[in-house]
């Protein structure tokens, strides 16, 4: 239930009419009510739907064919609980159109639209209504009419139907893409967010789709559409634009127009840590810069608009937040901007830019630990993410490895040990970072609890594991002295023996009980 | 995972790069059989690597359900009526207001009242019709400019530039705001007139939007084929007026008696 107000677009020279009050709280994360769907079932029960979701997600990324779309609706929480969408059948449909077309008293029409909006949330009657002849036509008629609260339950109409899984449904919405696409140059907040979360479920629907809203200028719609101050048009454009990013075919028909719009810049500010900063719209445009950065396509235009830096702030903020509130909503917003700090800072464009461009703040490594703290508490499975960018700050980074050890970060980063197979793989391959850079280095890993720790995954089984932590043992007896003694002593050469005979590790192992052994 | 307290404090303490210890590396660092190398890793679109993530993005697409009130649920308030001269349109939630104000006199032409989706299509619709400048100088060059936001192409004729809008940009044919502008005097039943969708059954009944044309003859509506009438228009309340800008609403109405 909205309850609240806005004060949207209603400049002179209209009168003020009622005194109004404007939304949003005062907190820095604010973010606009939100539920999740109502569902009359019990937790377990969520638990295994949500597992066979999840389920069905990777199964469809790894054939690239993810697709998810959003849905827009309005639902009264006490009404919803036992609800169930009427299905309606042709004739009732025809019906509905008509009165809505050309009944004689406004509300009787609106309501005809109403009642055919909540039937079209049943697939059945969605399907109903593309066997109707000249069905969407009507729809688009009263789309375009100039009834505005007609436009907008048509829209809604549309909206339903731009959710379906179908694409014969779906698709029967093509009609009316040209009218959406006009209307986001309008001013009425809602009806323009429901044109986006409709057009951000058309995108998605097939490349057919996009090879009709491309040529209709939807890049040029959106880039105007973003300057909107409405923070529920950002979101919804976040997502549509989001959408055509994540489309098969986006590194060549669509980023390099997006790159070549005004639209980066736009997003880079969205992303800007301060008190307008909205939780909501930073996560679409995070995906957004996500699946341009990782398309490759021109990074180094991002990099010269602030991007790194940017990203960087916003990094800090992320930790920030994270310590002050439970909020589990904020991995969402963590995951893309690690994903394009970790891409942009691979880019030989990073070199190029002022040094105010770059990433060498200090605090970033501070932040990125109290985030992978949180990850171990809430979503494990990002750890490998948040260790990535980890990876590639301290791989050619002297400072950034002297802040690990000067920070005291290493006992913590090796009780991440324990975690997985994977991020065993990439703790130790952060402590490699720092180890390969020479004496100075290796003199304050040691002694501490790094060899324990190394003693330990050379019991694991997993051949990368024990083959990272093979690498790290060369370093520290190439660099530290006292470092072959201590691992003797620790019955470090039997700890190597059970690799003898594996194939990947055997010439390692050798090397090292050499080196053990005569020094 | 415990973290040193003195991190959180150096996470909000002054930006600043550590002061690198020195780096001194032994030729036989990484030499065979050993292979590390310190490097960056780039992960592409598609890598396995970004699979968990992508799934939790799409799981909390699938979740989230936004609300946005619409229904007859949303919060009611004292009955106001619009202020815009001669609109006497009335409303009890602000949103229903905002949305009809938005689309029927934010972009409305000061010259002939109609309103328009856009200010971008208001401008045009005022350079084409209402500026007789445009007029002579379109008479020696392409002024017409497409619709499409972003597309800087002209034409002669606004059929040229309905033929790009068409082919070029998949507009359909029959796009509400673009009309052909016909040369003023009695108006002739044909394709303009007839904008909204048809209506089921093949009956046509023209809606009340004529107002959104960028180019739109005079708003005669021909007579019904089947002699149908918009009757309706003496049922309304005269509390209502279909928002067309308050003076061309009572203007249309008296051309309908007119014809009766």
């Amino acid at each position: 239930m909205r309850g609240r107000y806005r004060l949207s677009g209603l400049c002179s020279p209209l009168p003020v009419l009622i005194l109004v009050q404007i939304s949003s709280s005062s907190t820095m994360w604010s973010r606009r009510q939100r539920r999740l769907r109502p569902l009359s079932c019990g937790v377990e029960e969520l638990r295994c739907r949500r597992r066979e979701r999840e389920a069905a997600l990777r199964k469809a990324r790894r054939e690239q064919q993810l697709v998810s779309k959003r849905l827009l609706r309005d639902e009264d929480p006490e009404k919803a609980e036992g609800y169930v969408a009427v299905i309606l059948g042709e004739a009732e449909i025809q019906q509905f159109l008509r009165l809505a077309q050309r009944g004689t008293e406004e509300k009787e029409r609106e309501k005809a639209l109403v009642s055919l909006r909540r039937g079209l949330q049943h697939p059945e009657t969605q399907q109903a209504f593309i066997r109707l002849e000249g069905s969407i036509r009507t729809l688009v008629g009263l789309l375009t009419s100039n009834q505005a609260l007609l436009q907008l339950e048509a829209a809604r109409c549309l909206h339903e139907l731009s959710h379906s899984e179908q694409s014969t449904v779906a698709e029967a919405c093509l009609p009316a893409t040209s009218y959406l696409l006009t209307y986001l140059s309008g001013h009425s907040s809602d009806f323009i967010e429901l044109c986006l979360y409709t057009l951000g479920n058309l995108i998605v629907e097939s490349e057919a789709v996009r090879r009709q809203l491309l040529p209709q200028g939807i890049v040029p719609a959106l880039a105007a559409c973003i300057q909107s101050p409405h923070l529920t048009v950002l979101e919804a454009l976040g997502y549509a634009l989001s959408q055509l990013l994540q489309a098969k075919e986006a590194p060549e028909k669509i980023i390099p127009s997006v790159l070549g719009s005004p639209l980066p810049q736009h997003m880079l500010q969205l992303l800007q840590p301060g008190p307008k900063l909205n939780l909501g719209v930073a996560v679409e445009f995070a995906w957004c810069l996500h699946y341009i950065i990782c398309s490759q396509v021109n990074n180094a235009l991002l990099i010269t608009h602030g991007a790194l830096s940017t990203l960087g702030l916003l990094l800090l903020d992320l930790a920030g937040a994270v310590q002050r509130t439970e909020d589990a909503g904020l991995e969402l917003l963590a995951c893309p901007v690690l994903r394009c700090l970790s891409n942009l800072l691979t880019e030989a464009a990073v070199e190029a830019v002022g040094e105010q461009m770059q990433l060498r703040d200090e605090r970033v490594v501070a932040a990125l630990f109290i985030l992978l703290q949180f990850f171990l508490q809430k979503q494990p499975s990002l750890l490998p993410e948040g260790l990535w960018l980890l990876n590639n700050l301290t791989a050619n980074s002297p400072s950034f490895c002297t802040s690990l050890l000067s920070l005291d970060l290493i006992e913590p980063l090796l009780q991440l040990l324990s975690v997985s197979n994977v991020v065993s793989v990439l703790v130790l391959t952060v402590v490699c970072n720092i180890a390969e850079k020479g004496p100075a280095y290796c003199q304050r890993l040691w002694p501490g609890p790094l060899l324990p720790s190394l003693l330990d995954t050379l019991a694991f089984s997993d051949t990368e594991v024990v083959g990272q932590s093979l690498e790290l043992l060369q370093l520290l007896f190439l660099y530290q002295p006292g470092a072959v003694q201590a691992f003797l002593q620790q019955s470090g050469l039997q700890a190597l023996q059970r690799h003898e005979e594996v194939a990947q590790l055997q010439d390692r192992v050798r090397a090292l009980q050499q080196t053990a052994q005569h020094g | 995972m415990q973290l040193p307290p003195a991190l959180h404090a150096r996470l909000a303490g002054a930006p600043g790069e550590a002061e690198p210890l020195p780096v001194e590396r032994d030729p036989a660092a990484g030499t065979t059989p050993f292979r590390f190398a310190a490097r960056q890793v780039r992960f592409p679109r598609e890598h396995e690597f970004f699979e968990d993530g992508d799934v939790q993005r799409h799981l909390y697409l699938q979740d989230v359900l936004t609300q946005v009130a619409g229904d007859p649920e949303r919060p009611r308030v004292p009955e106001f009526t619009c202020q815009v001269a001669g609109c006497c349109q009335v409303f009890d939630a602000l949103e229903d207001f905002e949305h009809h104000y938005h689309t029927l006199h934010r972009n409305v032409c000061s010259f002939c009242k109609r309103a328009f989706p856009s200010g971008h299509l208001l401008d045009t619709h005022i350079l084409e019709w209402h500026d007789s400048l445009f007029q002579i100088l379109a008479e020696r060059q392409d002024m017409y400019q497409c619709l499409v936001e972003g597309c800087t192409e002209k034409f002669r004729t606004s059929r040229d530039r309905k033929e790009h809008l068409v082919t070029r940009h998949l507009y359909p044919a029959d796009f509400r705001f673009d009309k052909p502008r016909k040369s003023k005097g009695p108006a002739t039943p044909g394709p303009a007139v007839q904008v909204s969708a048809e209506a089921l059954g093949g009956d046509q009944v023209p809606s009340e939007g004529d107002a959104m044309e960028v180019c739109f003859e005079h708003t005669e509506l021909p007579p019904e084929p089947s002699g149908e009438r918009r009757t309706y228009g003496h049922r309304i309340p005269s509390t209502i007026c279909f928002g067309q800008g308050a003076s061309r609403g009572f203007k249309s109405t008296k051309k309908r008696n007119k014809h009766q």
